[in-house]
């Protein structure tokens, strides 16, 4: 696999020069957070830290501070921790590691590990080989990291969808999941980082249903391995797609960084998206393409 | 003076070329018609457009003061029709751009739309002073997020 899951980050940021820096984002939320004295909607939010990573879900809409909200936000945290249990390759007595030591077949395996493989397969045939979840631990050993966050992500939104009247966002380490219940409600904002200064936010896109998904080398530590040379890729820093679907906007975010700058022609096969690249020159390539 | 309205003059030529470049292809765009001034330079990879010029509708002040005004770029035909860019210029800054006029007569643009194209701080509104729902990155570790621009978004909507 090529993904940045590894990653290991100790931010450069000191806390004094963030917070002067996020003045300006947070005067404008910040009193609108529980009161609504903007006459924006109730918002609430919540943190994690889950497979060692902090997920975030925001709750906006008049009943955002109900009770059976909570719940529901529960119970999507809940199914995060069943998929940290099944595919932490850091527990010895995951399935997942039962799996890659061939003390379970893929068929004994459960039916969530089943159909993460499934689409690992298809990552790895749509993405021409760069979206490999046997090629990066080697001798073909299947680690399906990389897939697998967005695959939570994507799972802990069908739950929230129970919120029939609330708009929801989860953020996990990164990428983002947003869906509005009313198509006329104000977008979410999402700020995608500056890898070369990750203090500060480089673009926004407006969004009122589907994905952004970022893969980068800005995080210190991590690797994103061109599967075909084997050699860090250095020439992105950061790949942003947007679409309809959080497990494929992180495997084209993961699979652009891993083809380096042939990415930047690539990105005209991603019909249905729209996102972003940087290149390890500053030079910044955007695209949106129809269906 | 004159440095500072190019740079204004080619942020105008950037947002024509963002609202000219939703299409299947990556390459350069160039719009039909080439008005008189202005010449920039897009962010996007290897395009470079021409012809975007600006028609300042506020007077510019004298040569040391720094530029305010709103203006208002000459509309250029696109494949994907007419756009027209106008940004609003606060002491040197832009604070704030918009497509006045933009292509929305066909489906493409619709869907387009519902996935728009990241817009970059130097085009629009710095986003810093803008409000930010969610932060998209590379992956943030649970060791990274203290300091990390999500923390301070979520800090802002205790649970």
């Amino acid at each position: 696999m090529t993904a940045d899951v590894q990653s290991d980050v100790q931010s450069d940021v000191q806390p004094g020069v963030l917070s002067g820096m996020l003045s300006g984002v947070l005067s404008d939320i910040g009193p609108a957070s529980t009161d609504g004295q903007r006459g924006d909607p109730a918002r609430r939010a919540w943190v994690e830290q889950l497979m060692g990573m902090p997920v975030s879900i925001h709750v906006r809409g008049p009943r955002a501070h109900d009770a059976d909200v909570a719940r529901t936000v529960a119970t999507a945290f809940a199914s995060l921790r069943a998929v940290d249990a099944m595919f932490s390759t850091y527990r010895d007595g995951s399935e997942i590691s039962r799996l890659q030591r061939h003390e379970l077949t893929l068929a004994e395996c459960s039916p969530e590990i089943r159909e993460v493989h499934t689409l690992c397969r298809s990552a790895l045939e749509r993405s021409a080989g760069y979206f490999d979840a046997w090629g990066w631990r080697g001798a073909g050993v299947f680690d399906p990291t990389g897939l697998v966050k967005g695959w939570a992500i994507g799972r802990a939104g069908l739950l929230l969808e129970a919120l029939d009247d609330g708009d929801f966002a989860i953020d996990a380490g990164g990428d983002v999941l947003v869906r509005c219940a009313d198509p006329d409600a104000a977008p979410w904002r999402i700020g995608i980082e500056d890898p070369r200064d990750r203090t500060q936010v480089l673009a926004t896109v407006e969004l009122h249903d589907g994905a952004v998904a970022t893969s980068g080398t800005a995080a210190r530590g991590t690797h994103i391995v061109d599967p075909f040379t084997k050699t860090p890729v250095e020439s992105i820093l950061s790949a942003t797609v947007i679409g309809p679907s959080i497990v494929w906007a992180d495997v084209w975010a993961t699979t652009a960084v891993a083809r380096g700058v042939g990415a930047v022609e690539w990105t005209e096969s991603l019909h249905g998206t729209s996102g972003m690249l940087v290149l390890a020159d500053g030079t910044v390539h955007r695209w949106a393409l129809p269906d | 003076m004159k440095r500072i309205v190019i740079a204004l003059l080619s942020t105008i030529s950037g947002l024509v070329l963002l609202f000219s470049y939703p299409t299947s292809t990556n390459k350069s765009v160039t719009a039909d018609t080439a008005p008189a001034a202005g010449t920039g330079t897009g962010t996007t990879t290897g395009a470079a457009a021409t012809g975007a010029a600006a028609a300042p509708t506020a007077a510019a002040p004298a040569a040391a003061a720094a530029v305010s005004g709103t203006f208002t770029g000459a509309t250029v035909q696109t494949r994907w029709g007419p756009v027209q860019v106008q940004i609003v210029v606060a002491g040197g800054k832009v604070t704030s751009a918009d497509a006045i006029q933009y292509p929305t007569g066909n489906g493409n643009d619709q869907r387009i739309n519902s996935y728009a194209i990241p817009k970059l701080n130097a085009e629009a509104v710095a986003a810093n002073s803008a409000k930010i729902d969610m932060i998209s990155g590379a992956t943030v570790t649970s060791g990274g997020y203290l300091q990390s621009l999500q923390d301070a978004i979520d800090q802002a909507f205790p649970a």
